[in-house]
This record gives structure tokens, sequence and C-alpha cells, in this order.
């Protein structure tokens, strides 16, 4: 028995419901056998009680003319949240015994209407499984979300979504994207499966559960404007700072252009920002706006050395402009404002000073307005180097031909080596 | 450059193989090895730094572990250059100035460009041409003393600005802000043309070109054949002959381990040199 249900457990979540269906039309041979002989023992009787039910269903070897399981484990359907009710409160058409060979579909929305009108909206809405067991689990399993042994417990949540949204399964066949890998290589995926963080933020966390949206409605919780709103439900301080942020008070007012948290961070794969995989990839993300200033730092001598990674301390662009509360120079809060670049590159420039902060982390060698002096250095540096190129290559090809041609005719003159 | 006075008199030779003469001492061979091994360092480090965008420059940072390492050596090379450079200027200090050595400072055996110099450079380029006679030359001449001033230059030029950048705090207190950014700059192209230079012109005019194809074996060996002296340096033969210093330049004929040896180090050489060259025009064109 123990064994069934642990077999049933790793059931895909349709399945269940799927054995009932073809239950209506499962009553075969064998089970005809079984029902007659009950038939005989009974006689037509009220159903009443789960114990009725099981009497038959309680054989966990029990199945349907097409093969598929229809057993009932009691002990453990006992437990489940819906352990209380009798069997027919879900299976309404089924009164007595025998059975109708046909057994209606169960409505969860008979009881749970709410959800079920939640979910009628949803991208989940037209889905051909039954929609509320491929997430709640086996129907005769379903526990409350604050049981370890529901499949919608927070630790749990990542693998039942992940059934379908992971490489092989329903996403693919939708055209979605495969998540699931993702967000468990996250940091939030890590605190779920590695420390059991309850907390962590699951699918659902950022989704919701039954009211799920595309992040192309503009209810939804992943729609672009209504992100940073989503993460700060855990991320509060972050948000309050990004919210003063120049990017916050542009998505404020409607600006989409406005890069929000998942622009930077990433939906699923969220790295730590620590990480040098992190601080590799970043630069090229506020350069994908901002690229005149992308353009200048990849002159300098901060982004030769980020480029070629295991250096993760050099500049990145937050590590100057701030990450979430970015404020324009002029703002005397900004860290690049005038009066906070000692500490500010002092962060990584032990005695960094007044003189040493007129260095120009985007200064643009071909202007020459706005950086004359840089400009006329590149340019002397260019001619000279072209200069002595081209007057010692053009020397050498010509030395080359000539020092040649002397080698034939001295030979041909039987000469020794000489040109 | 230093006198070759002192240079070890050597009265054995083999006879069959003609004689032998010495045109760089022990030290000018030891610098020479410094120099290029140091430079070969710092240009396979610097060049990814240059061109830190390419897939070659990222790749090798991956294989060495990342800037950090890469940082490490091109400054380790930097130091040891820099000593080999000063050491230099300290030789050349002591000799022209303190023991007052003739020929350092002017004259034909000196590094310092004169006039025959520049009449040298217009003959040899109408010789080219086929408008005139093959210039003789002297000790050095004059693409010789270029290559020599072009890494005396560069080298005051780049580790200046390296220093600069490796102390930018300490620089910050008498440098303008810009040229904290002019310093990279003038690094970077400065290194460009160095390498440019050396892997393309230095390679071919001294080692590749027919006079000498494959190798000059000279600053490994030390010596070179009279033959070779006579067609390459005629005016130094006859001025060492005229004035009786000739047998004072008589060397060994090189051991076969020596120019193997030689020749081994020098094909590497030239061997990442051109590879270098070649990562840097794609890197440069792409």
């Amino acid at each position: 028995m123990a064994e069934a249900a642990g077999a049933g457990r790793d059931q895909r979540a349709g399945e269940p419901l799927r054995n009932l269906r073809v239950a209506q039309r499962a009553i075969g041979a064998g089970v005809w056998a079984v029902a007659f002989a009950s038939a005989l023992l009974f006689c037509p009787a009220r159903l009443v009680a789960q114990t009725d039910c099981l009497a038959c269903h309680g054989d966990a070897s029990m199945t349907d003319a097409n093969g598929h399981s229809i057993a009932v484990d009691g002990k453990v359907f006992g437990d489940s949240i819906h352990g209380s009710l009798k069997c027919n409160d879900c299976h309404t058409n089924i009164k007595e015994y025998p059975h109708p060979e046909q057994v209606a579909k169960v409505e969860c929305k008979n009881c749970h209407a709410d959800q079920a009108a939640s979910l009628a909206g949803s991208v989940h809405a037209d889905a051909k499984d039954h929609p509320c067991t491929s997430c709640h689990g086996s129907a005769h399993k379903i526990f409350p979300k604050t049981d370890s042994r529901s499949a919608v417990y927070p630790l749990n949540v990542p693998n039942t979504c992940g059934q379908c949204h992971s490489g092989d399964g329903m996403a693919k066949k939708h055209g979605l994207p495969s998540v699931y890998p993702k967000y468990m290589d996250s940091i939030h995926g890590f605190a779920l499966s590695k420390e059991g963080l309850l907390v962590a933020a699951n699918c659902q966390s950022c989704h919701g559960s039954h009211h799920i949206l595309s992040h192309k409605d503009p209810q939804s919780p992943t729609f672009k404007a209504n992100i940073p709103q989503t993460c700060g439900k855990c991320h509060a301080k972050i948000n309050d700072e990004y919210m003063g942020g120049a990017h916050g008070k542009g998505i404020a007012k409607g600006d989409n252009k406005a890069p929000v948290c998942t622009d930077c961070h990433t939906a699923h794969e969220i790295l730590q920002p620590t990480e040098a995989e992190f601080r590799m990839q970043s630069t090229p993300i506020c350069g994908s706006c901002h690229t005149d200033k992308l353009s200048t730092y990849r002159d300098t001598f901060h982004s030769q050395l980020g480029s070629l990674g295991g250096y993760v301390e050099t500049a990145r662009c937050w590590d100057c402009h701030g990450a979430h509360e970015i404020l324009p120079a002029s703002d005397p809060r900004s860290p690049v404002n005038k009066a906070n670049l000692v500490k500010t590159c002092g962060a990584c420039h032990k005695g960094a000073n007044i003189s040493f902060v007129q260095y120009q982390p985007h200064a643009n060698a071909h202007d020459r307005k706005l950086n004359p002096e840089i400009y006329f250095v590149r340019l002397f540096m260019n001619l000279l180097l072209a200069g002595v190129l081209t007057f010692f290559i053009i020397h050498t090809i010509l030395w080359l031909i000539r020092a040649r041609y002397n080698q034939i005719k001295e030979k041909s003159n039987g000469g020794g080596k000489d040109a | 450059m230093p006198d070759l006075e002192q240079a070890t008199i050597t009265a054995t030779q083999a006879p069959a193989k003609g004689r032998y003469f010495t045109r760089f001492t022990h030290e000018q061979r030891y610098m020479h090895a410094v120099l290029f091994s140091t430079f070969l360092g710092l240009a396979g480090t610097g060049l990814p730094l240059r061109f830190s965008e390419s897939i070659w420059a990222r790749g090798l940072a991956k294989g060495v572990g990342g800037f950090g390492a890469i940082l490490f050596f091109h400054k380790l090379c930097a130091v040891v250059l820099t000593i080999a450079f000063l050491l230099h200027v300290k030789e050349i200090f002591q000799q022209g100035i303190l023991h007052r050595q003739k020929g350092i400072f002017w004259g034909p055996t000196s590094m310092v460009a004169n006039w025959k110099d520049v009449k040298d450079l217009v003959s040899h380029l109408r010789w080219f041409v086929g408008l005139g006679k093959r210039p003789q030359f002297d000790r050095y001449a004059y693409w010789e003393k270029f290559d020599y001033w072009a890494v005396f230059w560069g080298m005051i030029v780049i580790g200046f600005s390296g220093y600069a950048m490796w102390f930018a705090p300490f620089f910050a207190h008498f440098l303008p802000g810009w040229a904290l950014n002019a310093v990279l700059v003038i690094h970077s192209e400065e290194g460009l043309l160095a390498i440019l230079f050396i892997f393309s012109i230095h390679f071919v005019n001294t080692h590749l070109r027919p006079d000498s194809f494959p190798m000059d074996m000279v600053v490994f060996t030390g010596v070179e054949s009279e033959e070779e002296f006579k067609h390459k340096r005629p005016l130094e033969y006859e001025r060492l002959s005229r004035e009786g210093k000739l047998e004072a330049r008589l060397g060994e004929a090189p051991q076969t381990w020596l120019v193997n040896f030689s020749r081994a180090v020098g094909t590497i050489a030239i061997v990442i040199g051109l590879t270098l060259l070649v990562l840097t025009l794609t890197a440069y064109f792409s």
C-alpha cells in the first residue's frame, strides 16, 4: 500500500484525473467480474462512506480497461485536505453501487469558485489537462500548501511548474522558454533547493498562482512596469532606492525604456551580483541603452581589464554610478558627483586624491572639443605609428627586392653570397 | 657604443672555416637576450589587454587564470626590463662620462646619428631603385641606430606611461588630470608601434633579409665570419685594419651547441613574434 502511494506521488499530475475519466469506459471484463461479485454481496446499496468505495478502489492493483490505475490509497486520502469528504462529494454522479459506467468530470469549482474564476482568466485557462490537479497533484493526495507533501508547498512549487516549464515539457510545445533549469541555477533557486528557505522566491511569488497573466498584460505582476513592485515585495529597501533613482523615476513616469530589475538581473537565472559571471555580463546590459558611454568606457583601462575576466574588482558601470539609486552627476548624493569622487574612486584606488579624480572614465579621444589634450596625444601617437611604419615598410620592401635581385645576379655570375 | 678593444683575444680558430670577429660583448648579448625575452613577455601580455575584446585575448586570459595573472607577468617583465635599461644607462654614463671613453657619443662606433647616416639613408634608398651604388657602412648602420633609439625612446615613453598607470594616485600628485587618460593612449599606441616595428621591420631588416636569412646569429654568438664582416661593414673592417686593431677583435668560431641553441631560441622568438604580429593585425583590422 505504502509502496503504491509512493509510486502514485511520482505520477504526472494529470494522470489520476485522466484515469478517472478513462474509468467512464473502464469497467471492462475484469472489473465487471469484481463488480458482479460485489453486487452479489451488497446488492444495490447507497454509497455513504469512503470505505464503501475503498472496498474496491482500495486495491492498489485496480486498473481500468486501459490499464490505468483507479486505485485510491485510503490512508493518504484520509490525511489529505479532502480526507473528511465523501467520495461522491466530488464524484457527484455516483450515488449508489454498482455505479454507472460514465463517471462525471470532477468540478473543483463547485467548492473553489473564486480560484476557478481566477484561473479562467489566466494563461492556463485553456489547459487540456485538468487545470487543478496539474498543479495541486494527484486528486486524492491534495494537501494544504503549508504541508511539505503538497505539490504547491513553497519548496515543491518549482518542481511542479517545472513539469511543464522545462526543456522537454509542455513549454516546448508552446514555444515558451525553458525557465525551470535557469531558475534552479539562480540565487533564488539555490536558496530554495539548497537551503530550503521557505521565503525564497519561487514561481508563484512573482507570477501569482491561479490568476497567472502574460507579462504583456498590464495587470500582470511580471508586466515591465509592475516588476519593481513585484520584486519589492521582498526587496523592499532596494525597491525604495530604485524608485528614487533615474530608472525608477522613468518607470513611474511611464517610460518603459527605463530598465527594471529583470533587465539587469534577468528574470529567472538571477546571479549573485558579486559573481564574476554577473560582473562580466552586466556592462553590455547598461550599454545597450547608454551606447555612447559604453564605447568610451571600452577605451579605458577599466574595460580592458574587465573584459578579460578573473579580475572582477575592475570598475563596472554601477561600481561608480550606483546600482539601484542611480542619480545624475549633478545630484550631490550621486557617487559620481564631483564632491564624492575621491570617496568613490578611493573605494578601489587607495590614495586617490583631488588630482587623481580628474581622470575621466569616459574620455573620448576622438572628440576634439570635449577632450582636446587626449585628442591631440592620440593624433600624435597615431601619426608617429603610421609614419614610422609606412616609411620602414616601403624601405624594407624595396630593400628585400633589391637584395634578392643582387643575390640572384651574383649567383648567376658565379659569385658567392653577396648583395 | 662600447669599444670592443677589451674583448677577449683568442688566437685559436678553425682555419678551415675562416676567421671570426667579435661584434658583441657578452654583456651586450645578455642585454639583448633580456631585452627580447622581456619584450616578448610584455607584448604577449600587453596585446590581450590592448585587444581585450578579441576571442584570443579572452581565451588566453582564461587559460592563464584571468587578467590578474596577465597583469602580474606584464609587471614582472616590466620591472626586469626597467632594471636592464637602467643598467645600460649606467654603463653609458660610466664609460662615456666618468671614464671619458672615446666613441660613445660620437664617431664611427657611436650609436648617435651623424651626417653620414643621413647620406647613407639617401644613397641606400637610391641603390634600392637602381640609382646608385650600395653605400658602405661602419660599425652601426643607420637602421640599426634607428632600432636602438626606437627602443630607447620606446622604453622611456612606455615605461613612464606604464608606471604612471601602475602608481596612478602617486603620479596624480604632479600630473594633470587628463594625463591619467593620456598615459593609456600613449602606452598602448607606443606599445603597438614597438610590437609592429620589432615583429615586422626589425625581424626582416636584421634576420630575414637575404643577407642574413633565416637569422643573423651575431647577437647570439657574438661573432661573425670575416666574409660577413667585410660584406656588411666594410668601413669598420677597413678602419680596424688601418688602425691595426683588427687582430684584437679576432674571436673564436662559435661552438656547434651555441649555434644550435641560438638558432632554437631565435626561431622560438621569431615564431612568437610573428604569431603576435598576426594576432595584432587580425584584431586591429576586425
